[in-house]
């Protein structure tokens, strides 16, 4: 089956809702890919809040979040970026509230706001009030508005349509040529559609599941970054990955900094405030690379809670109005989840993959590049988590994802409307389907392989152990020879189901696919960066090198499956590089 | 402990009806069934089939029928089902895809029906438009709604009915009638107004009982009754 819009987008988080809102508003012909139904995208588990200066609640400047967001990046965040994302969180936010999001308000019915991580006043004197928020469902809440608001607009969706391939005219990706759409498979009935376009969004999230321990949805598998890799395009900064400090211990459910915004301590297993030791100033608000690093070294150091690899989130002394109105889900998650009343007791909280700050190359028009020199890859764009355009640096602040996903998804769909304008539909040839399909095919008719429930956690098992919180020469070493063997092993799987109805099956044995690319240039980077920066923390090289590392990471995999790793420079415009401190 | 597992299933390529399969697994206390379900998944038969993604109970895919009762199956642990023997089957009242995948495409038709999106009556001002946190309480509960399906599903009146458009629908809808920024409210009355709105509601309450974010569903559905009583008199 063939079909054709000016516009797709994959994708229906937050950045590919509100990217599909500005084409519709546009009148441009586009419609929205997912393999979930929209409103079960991972945007929705976001919690905390959404950060702009409204200062509603005390002095605040687009300045200082611009600044705070450079610095929790540890400078390798491209400033002209964090600038747009500075300024345009405060006209998003107040877009958002005009859509009809709820946000809590303050007594004179402005929208509230609350301290985050990171987030502080006259370029770190102290924290600040700016993360706008809906209790501690934000993210809930912003998915739940932009899909009534396409809802709204009549927007286009192919609900349950798994992207498994980007087509190209002229050439691969990263040699010049053009994206001309997609191929999805139908989940319903296992038919492969050919959707031609002429630019294609990659909003697709991040791959935390190649983690043990993780806060993502099982759907993170890095779908769009891995497509848009094996045609050619780098994937850029994979060596910063983001580990939350407080999830729920074995399971890695996320409990909100918004806990710690609204006051909660982290204790150790003599109930003192350990950040005392790392962040005098900040305490429990420093950034999270920092807090899941401090974490670490104290169950490291025999302070974890009787010793076992955990420390406590209290939050008794909130009280329980303050606990009910602002912090009510992920209080229920602890009862649910950990069979715990935060009321009365303290909930034991490990790091867990979280975030990626690398993803896709893009300018600051969500279009991606692909190379050094940003050479814009044409029809191709990026926005959200996927993307890497890089306003998150080495490190990423609590709540800067959803003012990425918000500010860039608006970016990526207004500049797509004007980018359909000037070009043709792409022509495409008959055969465009049959690769994937016979890559689909091979696992479905392959009688005996290894089941591949089996690569995935011994992926999750050397991700977590030897490229997690910390790493080094050895572990890394480790972990680029397992990864190397899981896709050896890869080649042979099979899978139970052999139907072309709702196979799963079929479909998770692709996604592990696309997780094996996202590991593999994950270790590259992180073998190559011999430094520590942000989230990226060397054991044998503890300090940041910026004569050598002040750049951004770009891998290509070559004709002979080796990774290439390129460089490319940091945007500095206003704050120059200094030594990070709380 | 060894724990019983009762599936009913149903692939479209190979079976006229559905039949039960049981599947013995390994699980303790605090697991929750989306975790027994993926035992069986990956240890024993890839072919069983359902939805989940978050597995934390926000995102709204794996609302099921297990043991009777629709829940989501990543947020009902084993030691609240008592017993070492669970029974799992699609959610009930709309047709089944696979095994306990079913088609939401009707479900999701009713949710647009109500036009569930903020109407307001002004143009839009330079910053936010200002609300009252009391004006805000009053459909903070209906904010909640995740559109898993569990209450519609779980409701006599549209197993008896499947027209009528269903207690999800109608909290969405509440959601943005009570909102002080609205001002479609009487638009969407006369949606629910209509034989298969609001009075189809029996006040039987296992929505409310079914709701995995434990919004009081029948309440918001008595709230919209009384808001078209309201508005008719």
């Amino acid at each position: 089956m063939i079909r054709e819009h000016d516009a797709l987008i994959v994708g229906a988080g937050g950045a590919g809702l509100w990217a599909a809102l500005e084409l519709a508003r546009a009148g441009v012909d586009a419609a929205v890919l997912t393999k979930l139904y929209p409103t079960r995208s991972h945007t929705g588990a976001a919690q905390g809040g959404v950060c702009a200066a409204l200062g509603n609640q005390e002095e605040d400047h687009w300045e200082w979040h611009m600044f705070d967001t450079i610095k929790g990046g540890d400078y390798l965040v491209d400033q002209d970026a964090a600038e747009v994302l500075a300024r345009e969180a405060i006209e998003t936010v107040i877009e958002l509230e005009h859509m009809g999001l709820p946000f809590n308000r303050t007594p004179d019915g402005k929208i509230d706001q609350r301290r985050f991580g990171g987030h502080t006043r006259n370029y770190g004197e102290g924290p600040v009030m700016r993360a706008c928020f809906a209790a501690d469902r934000t993210g809930h809440m912003i998915l739940q508005t932009l899909y009534q608001q396409c809802v709204k607009h009549g927007v286009k969706f192919y609900d349950e349509y798994h992207v498994v391939d980007l087509m190209t005219e002229g050439g691969e990706l990263g040699d010049g040529g053009r994206c001309a759409g997609v191929v999805a498979y139908r989940i319903s009935d296992g038919e492969l559609v050919a959707i031609k376009s002429k630019a294609v969004l990659l909003a697709t999230g991040g791959f935390g599941r190649m983690f043990r321990v993780t806060s993502n949805a099982w759907s993170l598998t890095g779908d769009g970054v891995s497509l848009a890799y094996r045609h050619g395009v780098p994937m850029q900064d994979m060596e910063f990955y983001q580990f939350h400090p407080t999830g729920i211990v074995g399971i890695g459910i996320l409990l909100s900094e918004a806990a710690r915004g609204e006051g909660a301590y982290l204790l150790d297993n003599d109930g003192f405030r350990f950040m005392e030791r790392y962040a005098p100033k900040l305490m429990e608000l420093a950034p999270r690379d920092m807090v899941s690093r401090a974490i670490v070294q104290e169950i490291r150091a025999g302070r974890g809670i009787n010793g076992k690899d955990y420390v406590y989130l209290d939050v008794r002394h909130l009280g329980r109005k303050k606990i009910d109105e602002k912090l009510p889900d992920i209080t229920d998650f602890v009862r649910v989840y950990q069979g715990i009343e935060p009321y009365t007791d303290p909930i034991p909280i490990q790091p867990t993959a979280h975030y990626a700050m690398g993803g896709v190359p893009t300018n600051l028009l969500a279009q991606a590049t692909r190379d050094a020199a940003n050479t814009v890859v044409p029809g191709l764009y990026a926005a959200g988590e996927a993307a890497c355009v890089s306003v998150h640096g080495a490190n990423r602040l609590g709540t800067n994802s959803l003012v990425d996903l918000l500010v860039f998804g608006r970016r990526a769909g207004r500049q797509m409307a004007k980018d359909v304008r000037g070009v043709g539909m792409p022509d495409i040839a008959g055969d465009v389907m049959e690769p994937v399909r016979a890559e689909l095919e091979a696992i479905r008719e392959r009688p005996r392989g290894e089941r591949k429930e089996a690569i995935r956690t011994d992926l999750a098992d050397v991700m977590m152990d030897d490229a997690g919180v910390y790493r080094d020469a050895q572990g890394l070493e480790r972990a680029r020879a397992t990864v190397e063997e899981l896709r050896s092993r890869y080649a042979n799987i099979s899978v139970d189901d052999k139907g072309t109805v709702f196979n799963t099956d079929l479909l998770e044995a692709r996604e592990l696919g696309y997780l094996l690319d996202c590991a593999e240039t994950m270790v590259a980077a992180c073998i190559n960066r011999t430094e520590s920066r942000g989230a990226h923390s060397r054991e044998d090289f503890p300090d940041r090198d910026d004569v050598n590392f002040l750049a951004h990471s770009l891998a290509t995999k070559g004709a002979d499956g080796a990774i290439a790793l390129d460089y490319k420079p940091v945007t500095i415009t206003k704050f120059q590089p200094k030594p990070r401190v709380y | 402990m060894q724990i019983e597992l009762r599936i009913l299933r149903f692939d479209p390529e190979r079976d006229a009806e559905p039949h039960e399969e049981t599947y013995t697994v390994e699980g303790g206390p605090m697991d929750r069934v989306l975790d027994l379900l993926h035992k069986v998944k990956y240890e024993q038969d890839g072919t069983l089939t359902f939805r989940r993604s978050c597995a934390h109970g926000v995102c709204g895919s794996d609302a099921m029928l297990i043991n009777g009762r629709n829940r989501l199956a990543c947020k009902i642990r084993v030691d609240q089902l008592k017993g070492r023997r669970i029974t799992v089957a699609p959610l009930p009242g709309l047709p089944v895809t696979k095994d306990l995948v079913v088609d939401m495409e009707g479900f999701f038709a009713k949710f647009r029906s109500v036009k569930p999106y903020l109407q307001p009556g002004d143009p839009d001002p330079e910053r936010e438009r200002r609300q009252s946190a009391e004006d805000r309480a009053k459909f903070d509960d209906t904010t909640k709604c995740i559109l898993c399906a569990a209450c519609t599903t779980s409701c006599p009146s549209f197993w008896a009915q499947p027209s009528y458009v269903g207690p999800a629908a109608i909290v969405n809808a509440h959601r943005f009638i009570f909102d002080s920024r609205d001002a479609a409210a009487e638009e969407r009355l006369e949606i629910l107004a209509d034989r298969d709105g609001v009075w189809r509601c029996r006040t039987i309450f296992n929505c409310t009982d079914a709701c995995p974010r434990g919004i009081h569903i029948t309440q918001a559905i008595l709230e919209v009754s009384s808001k078209i009583v309201e508005h008719h008199a």
